[in-house]
């Protein structure tokens, strides 16, 4: 039941390649850290795991990823930039019930409050969205959660809540997480495992 | 908070915020539209046949905009003209603009064979000229409304469908479409919730910008003869054939017809900006 | 006399409610702020607290529903429309967030130069290049050409002009390794040592430490402390607001202590001090009144329980 990519390459059209034959699993209830210097492919990685793009090279292996790739997928992506993952035209509500309907208790746990749910994104911060994005990524059949420099963009009170409901949450349902980030300290603080990409 | 004064931008309150404007304007339109449409449906059609005894009469007030070289009264012509007008026109517009975004979506959400497709019927129509193809569909339909209407949405959907698959596909690469399959979304959930809301500005522009190139093509196609019958007043007729008697000084065969149209085309054009302003992200709050 | 002297600042923003009905929405309230010719203040603070507003409303490049109150003073003369334009891209200058606000169509030396421009600024321009180790080809290339810490760098020069007095960067390190934040910083540093005015806005609290004199702590549109860079070291316990402690300990060095709650929103009309509700010394005063600014031990605060 592990996420494991095996022997990926990527390279943007004839460029030098940021990675070759890289391989990673990532068990169940595990955090990983991934860090490494801007422009290494960390956030490539990060999507060819997601299977937001296929790998030139090697495969992603996820348990219960339909083959074509339709349906709810047990490796969700938080990105860097909350306010670019929501559609700028919905209402929260519509956008946190997307893929599944979060009970009010993850809701409250994230601090997502019940006056948020009838904005639009432009009428949230940053970290408001952030709290959203992840409540709505953290549907039942989530097991594994790629953190893309989830709170680069926040500040260190958000960032340190965020986290702690995260954490709590992954241990509970053995979610793995692979978390994305340059932040030395950040990574030490919260990672089981720390990998060096670059 | 009464006490704001404003430091440099210099905005006075408006009376009127863009959503009463945009209403206002919505109305407006409205009221043209039907006024022209129940104008038509009033005036019947005794107005139109030939009376020669009453050629070439300057506006009066038994004949509003006057009369014509065959006595026929201008303000019955204008206000059938007009509606004839305006109903091809909306109706292939509208027509176009379906076909447009059907097109445009299925070439973005269907995989990369049927953009190939779609693709490839886009340049084949645009390839033919519009005149070309217009008088063969009218041809096969035989004249009258209904060849003009399907010719008009038969042809004028290319260039729109190519603006809409071009945005589509620079919607289908967005975080917010990417997250939305990873939920589960299918591509048709993603075409109608996601894209097609954001699409809608360009539509509504689309329609705006097609439809008076629908009606000329329909004076044009009808100037061929093979379009609607010469008996019946479309505006593009009118105005073509005014030119001619212009220069003997009789002003209003052309300025009340062109007035009219110049009327109805400016009340949606507001109309348009008004509701692109409204879907504006960037607008919402004014 | 301070070179910029933001003084009683509002912003308000204008907002539909149902239907045509509009209202207005207050995001920022009663902000002071000065700062002098050479020192570099940095603005921290939540997303969303309000700190790109203030440089935004600053540059005067606020979105068209938004009112502004106060006064904001350059070189004590009132900034008005007429002033700013003058003086924007010429003795103020804003460092943007990032490469997407350059024109991705056009060479990147070509878009540094401002219609403003001298030929005395243009050679200083290519000397520039040289400072940052830029290299002449790097005119040249488009911005989507630019790797990271190049454009950090390329940003910046559009800054570091001698005749720049001020100098807003908005957000300049977010993502940046390491190494190029050492950089980026190490520029500002330079340029405030040659007598610019820096308002350094981000969220990381560590690289505004490593260079600012004063940091101003921004919480739901208002700046709830400006302090001595200097006091933010160890258990924070020379800061004067919960927040500002809060905020410190909460970094991932630090403890990595969340506190409960969300900024407030704003817009609420809410009484008494903003942060009361999150607050573990919050008493009855502190939800009823909003303390005013007042100075303590060098640095100014709005808590009542601050010493």
């Amino acid at each position: 039941m592990q996420l494991e990519g095996r022997a990926l390459s990527w390279r943007y059209g004839n460029g030098p390649w940021l990675f070759q034959n890289y391989s990673i699993t990532i068990q169940p209830g595990e955090v990983v850290g991934l860090i490494g210097p801007s422009g290494c492919g960390k956030t490539t990685l990060g999507r060819l795991l997601a299977g937001y793009s296929k790998p030139l090279t090697g495969e992603v292996k996820v348990p219960g990823r339909a083959r074509n790739h339709t349906g709810y997928d047990p490796v969700q992506l938080i990105f860097q930039h909350p306010e670019r993952a929501v559609n700028p035209r919905w209402r929260m509500a519509k956008t946190l019930t997307e893929g599944w309907s979060p009970d009010t208790e993850l809701l409250e746990s994230l601090g997502i409050k019940e006056e948020w749910l009838q904005r639009y994104p432009n009428e949230l911060s940053g970290g408001e969205l952030q709290r959203c994005c992840i409540a709505r990524a953290l549907g039942p059949n989530t097991q594994f959660l790629i953190a893309d420099e989830m709170t680069t963009m926040l500040d260190a009170v958000t960032q340190a809540q965020i986290w702690h409901t995260v954490l709590h949450h992954a241990s509970v349902r053995q979610i793995g997480l692979l978390v994305i980030s340059h932040d030395h300290a950040l990574v030490s603080r919260i990672c089981t495992r720390t990998l060096t990409f670059g | 908070m009464n006490r704001t004064s404003t430091l440099y931008h210099d905005r006075r309150h408006r009376r009127w915020n863009e959503r009463s404007r945009t209403f206002i304007s919505a109305i407006l339109a409205l009221i043209l539209l039907a006024s022209i449409g129940i104008g038509s449906w009033l005036l019947g059609s005794s107005g139109l046949s030939v009376q020669l005894e009453n050629r070439n009469l300057a506006p009066s007030f038994l004949h509003l905009f006057g009369t014509d070289w065959l006595g026929r009264d201008m303000l019955s012509r204008t206000v059938k003209g007009l509606w004839l007008s305006i109903r091809v026109g909306l109706l292939g517009a509208a027509c176009s603009v379906i076909i447009a975004a059907a097109m445009g979506l299925m070439a973005a959400t269907l995989g990369q064979t049927a953009d190939r497709i779609i693709s490839w019927l886009i340049d084949v129509f645009l390839s033919v000229p519009h005149l070309v193809m217009l008088i063969l569909i009218a041809f096969v339909c035989g004249g009258g409304l209904k060849g003009i209407a399907i010719g008009i949405m038969l042809t004028h959907w290319p260039s729109l469908a190519r603006i809409i698959r071009a945005e589509a596909l620079q919607l289908m690469s967005t975080d917010y479409v990417l997250v939305a399959r990873k939920l589960g979304s299918s591509r048709f959930t993603i075409a109608m919730r996601h894209l097609a809301p954001h699409l809608l500005p360009q539509l509504l522009v689309g329609l705006l910008v097609l439809f008076p190139h629908a009606v000329l093509h329909e004076a044009a196609i009808t100037f061929l003869g093979l379009g609607m019958s010469p008996h019946q007043p479309a505006i593009g007729i009118i105005l073509s054939e005014s030119m001619r008697y212009l220069s003997t000084g009789m002003w209003w065969l052309a300025v009340f017809p062109g007035l009219g149209l110049l009327l109805t085309v400016r009340a949606f054009d507001k109309l348009g900006n008004h509701l692109r302003q409204l879907v504006d992200p960037r607008h919402t709050h004014l | 006399m301070p070179l910029l002297e933001v003084q009683q600042l509002s912003i308000a923003f204008q907002q539909y409610t149902k239907g045509s009905r509009q209202q207005m929405v207050t995001v920022m309230e009663e902000l002071d702020l000065a700062i002098n010719e050479g020192e570099i203040v940095a603005v921290v603070g939540a997303s969303g607290s309000g700190k790109s507003l203030l440089a935004h409303a600053i540059m005067g490049i606020l979105p068209a529903n938004a009112y502004i109150s106060g006064s904001i003073r350059y070189n004590g003369e009132q900034l008005d429309e007429a002033k700013l334009k003058s003086l924007r891209g010429s003795e103020i200058a804003l460092v943007p967030q990032s490469v997407s606000y350059l024109n991705p169509l056009i060479r990147v030396g070509k878009q540094l130069q401002t219609n403003k421009d001298s030929i005395e600024q243009h050679s200083e321009r290519k000397g520039l290049f040289e400072r940052f180790r830029l290299g002449e080809h790097v005119a040249r290339l488009f911005p989507f050409q630019l790797s990271g810490g190049m454009a950090r760098k390329v940003l910046v020069s559009t800054a570091a002009l001698s005749r720049t007095r001020l100098i807003i960067a908005d957000e300049p390190t977010p993502g940046m390794h390491p190494d190029d934040v050492a950089e980026a910083l190490k520029q500002f540093k330079q340029l405030a040592a040659e007598g610019c005015a820096v308002l350094l806005i981000t969220h990381d609290i560590e690289a505004a430490i490593r260079i600012a004199d004063k940091v101003a702590v921004c919480y739901a549109g208002s700046i709830i402390e400006i302090a001595p860079a200097s006091d933010f070291s160890g258990a924070g316990n020379e800061l004067r607001h919960p927040y500002s402690q809060a905020l410190w300990r909460a970094l991932p060095q630090n403890g990595f202590i969340p506190i409960s709650g969300t900024q407030p929103s704003m817009g609420l009309g809410l009484q008494g001090c903003l942060f009361a509700d999150r607050c573990n010394r919050a008493v009855d005063a502190c939800k009823v009144s909003r303390q005013e600014s007042r100075q303590i031990r060098s640095g100014i605060v709005r808590c009542m329980h601050a010493t």
